[in-house]
């Protein structure tokens, strides 16, 4: 009876696993005449959204789309887990220049492509060292320093009195002296914890190397093997008047995170939040702050002619379509892109449910009340600042940055800061070298 | 039943398949792969390229790779060693105490063993802004100092993996025959000589296992290093684990390097493991 009944378990065993392995048989065979779309996206915050999109053009067209989400700090991983196997992903995301070195060999070549046509600007095809256009940037973003509005107002300035570093540093300087007072700092934590500098050693060290690229003729399109550091005296100027006025002192800022600088912005105990457009749903979710408290400017850094200056704008998420993929795969891939780009639909839940600010020749104007002092500057005639920090050669080089300047903020002197210059300068040849080794 | 098994091999070879398969797909497949893939250097699956020992060489060259490395095996090596006499010690003593007759121990054990069910980075997040929180009245955070970061990762293992080993103890604990000390009591032994001379002896296998696995644990440390400190300030607190995934993934071009540390990592562990278990048998009781 034992005997039976173990034989019959086993062939259960069998059966079933036969039963799955043809299922998955089934799965493959999907591949018919209309191919199908897998995009990869990195993006968390709007997977949902994306999930809803996909479906609705699989209902209209019959194309099936399927969308995997990987959180932005794992997806180089998955990208490069998913990528080797027979079923990779037909449309993923590079990041700038130094993402189209590793996945260059990767990436369709869209030079010719429709979606490339769609852009709104040449400016957002990226191209590789043979000319040949291997992304396509679909999002443009913006950072700069975030304003309390009517906090400001409350220390008794308006955010038109902050035209340059001096004046920005007349106001900090001034708030931080009536602290008590106020019931507010000048600015929120620099957030220097561990994973959390980022803010510091990406988004405003792209002031420096754009004053610097300009000077040598430099592009983040082909970043250079390495570089000067030309205006670090003027990083260091900024970083030294966020740590002076900020809530908490430096050796403290050291073990906080952009989740507590959030929270400082939007509990009222800072003025100034150096953050990018993304922050908008965060900073009025539930109706926290609303737009009438809020406004943006430029991270001044004290360069002359600065007062010319808008914020920050580029882009680092490009796509890319997977060059591997079978020839249906990769003709449904290119016209899911032309759908996205030209379809009324289809734009309205991108710049309305998903609040990019695509670029798009049909692309629809999101609700993002932070983008209006992008626009505001660039129709003033200021200088919109391009991203240069997308040209960094590694996620080391921004770690070893991080720490660095971990370091200065416990004891701020010349030879901490040696240490910044150290790891800003020579680290950037060092990971170079590293990234691009023979 | 039990002799048709034994007759016909086919039967273990099919019981056998799953397991195996298993332990072939999940371990030695990945294992000879990795060990491969330390031999070349690649960016991606796409490319890979033979170089034979050069990333090898890398790491003993000398420079900032040899020197970082060095200073996380160092590191990982002092962690490894407080871990595993700090944790075995506690635990030991917990389970000692727990073993009396008195009320509520049971209570006591679940409470001790609690914490291990959690993860490591959940716990490493939770205590870190614990931590900082206490620090910052000193104008401190976690990562200012390396010994900072030293003993708060000592706390998180500390407190996390006592219970577990209380539970091992408490269970060797209960197999010392009563007999043995009650016999050693007549004979005028004081209570410290029936620990040492009696139930220490006797306990030596969970001592062994407990110290293996603490040992091995600590130096595979990932998740609460990842979590806490990350290897701040200035790398003083980065473990080789840590060390070779910000290699792997933090700079392209570096992943076969990173394969070759975790080559060498691997020897190691395995080697001292080795050796700390042949020490610990020796002394146990037969």
């Amino acid at each position: 009876m034992k005997r039976r009944l173990a034989l019959l378990l086993a062939a259960a065993m069998l059966l079933t696993s036969a039963v799955a392995g043809l299922s998955s048989c089934n799965g493959d065979g999907g591949s018919n005449k209309k191919g199908h779309v897998y995009y990869l996206n990195f993006k968390p915050e709007v997977d949902k959204q994306w999930q809803e999109l996909a479906a609705k053009y699989t209902e209209k067209t019959g194309v099936q789309v399927d969308v995997e989400t990987a959180a932005d700090t794992q997806y180089e991983q998955k990208l490069l887990t998913t990528i080797g196997k027979d079923d990779a992903p037909t449309l993923f995301q590079i990041k700038g220049a130094a993402g189209l070195a590793t996945w260059d060999e990767y990436c369709y070549d869209l030079t010719d492509s429709e979606p490339i046509k769609q852009l709104s600007s040449d400016a957002f095809a990226l191209k590789n060292g043979e000319g040949k256009v291997k992304g396509l940037g679909y999002v443009s973003e913006c950072f700069g320093i975030i304003v309390r509005k009517d906090l400001l107002e409350k220390a008794g300035y308006k955010v038109e009195d902050i035209t340059n570093f001096e004046s920005l540093k007349k106001v900090a300087e001034d708030i931080t002296a009536r602290k008590e007072e106020l019931g507010f700092s000048a600015f929120t934590t620099p957030a220097l914890g561990k994973g959390n500098g980022w803010r510091l050693s990406n988004h405003l060290s792209n002031m420096p190397l754009y004053y610097e690229f300009k000077d040598d003729g430099l592009s983040a399109a082909n970043p250079p093997a390495s570089i000067k550091g030309t205006y670090l005296d003027y990083y260091r100027q900024m970083i030294d008047l966020y740590f002076n006025n900020a809530t908490v002192e430096p050796s403290v800022a050291t073990g906080t995170t952009v989740d507590d600088a959030r929270a400082e912005f939007m509990d009222g105990k800072a003025v100034f939040f150096q953050n990018g457009d993304w922050e908008y749903a965060n900073i009025t979710k539930d109706n926290a702050l609303s737009n009438d408290q809020l406004a943006m400017i430029p991270m001044y850094i004290g360069v002359a002619g600065e007062e010319n200056n808008g914020l920050c704008a580029g882009t680092e998420a490009y796509w890319a379509v997977n060059g591997d993929a079978n020839e249906e795969d990769i003709q449904a891939t290119l016209d899911f892109m032309t759908w996205l780009m030209t379809d009324d639909e289809a734009t309205t839940a991108l710049a309305d449910e998903m609040g990019f600010a695509c670029t798009f020749k049909s692309a629809k104007t999101p609700q993002n009340y932070l983008d209006k002092f992008n626009n505001d500057y660039a129709v003033a005639g200021k200088t919109v600042i391009t991203w240069a920090f997308t040209a960094q050669p590694s996620e080391n080089y921004q770690l070893e940055l991080q720490g660095a300047l971990q370091g200065y903020a416990i004891k701020m002197d010349d030879d901490s800061w040696a240490a910044v210059k150290n790891a800003f300068v020579d680290g950037w040849a060092t990971e170079y070298a590293a990234a691009h080794e023979e | 039943m039990g002799k048709t098994l034994k007759k016909n091999p086919l039967y273990l070879l099919l019981f056998m398949i799953p397991t195996v398969a298993a332990f072939i797909i999940g371990f030695v497949y990945p294992f000879i792969m990795g060990i491969y893939l330390s031999l070349c250097k690649f960016k991606t699956p796409k490319h890979i390229d033979f170089i034979g020992f050069k990333n090898y060489l890398k790491l003993v060259e000398g420079g900032t790779n040899t020197d970082r490395f060095l200073q996380s095996f160092w590191f990982t090596a002092l962690f490894a060693v407080l871990s595993t006499v700090l944790i075995n010690v506690l635990a030991f003593t917990v389970a000692v105490l727990l073993t009396k007759n008195f009320g509520g121990t049971n209570l006591f054990r679940t409470i001790f063993f609690m914490p291990n069910l959690l993860g490591g980075v959940l716990l490493g997040s939770i205590w870190t802004i614990l931590i900082n929180g206490i620090l910052s009245v000193f104008k401190e955070s976690l990562t200012n100092k390396g010994i900072y970061g030293l003993i708060g990762l000592l706390i998180v293992l500390l407190w996390q993996q006592i219970g577990y080993m209380m539970i091992i103890y408490v269970a060797g604990l209960q197999g010392v025959s009563e007999d043995l000390k009650e016999a050693a009591k007549i004979d005028g032994a004081d209570s410290k000589q029936i620990l040492f001379k009696v139930t220490i002896p006797l306990v030596m296998p969970s001592i062994s296992m407990c110290t293996f696995l603490t040992l091995t644990n600590g130096f595979k440390l990932f998740d609460q290093n990842i979590a806490m400190t990350g290897g701040l300030p200035n790398h003083e607190t980065e473990m080789l684990a840590l060390n070779i995934y910000n290699t792997f993934y933090g700079t392209r071009g570096q992943m076969g390097f990173a394969q070759a540390k975790a080559v060498v990592f691997f020897l190691i562990v395995g080697l001292i493991a080795i050796v700390q278990l042949k020490i610990t048998q020796s002394k146990e009781a037969d």
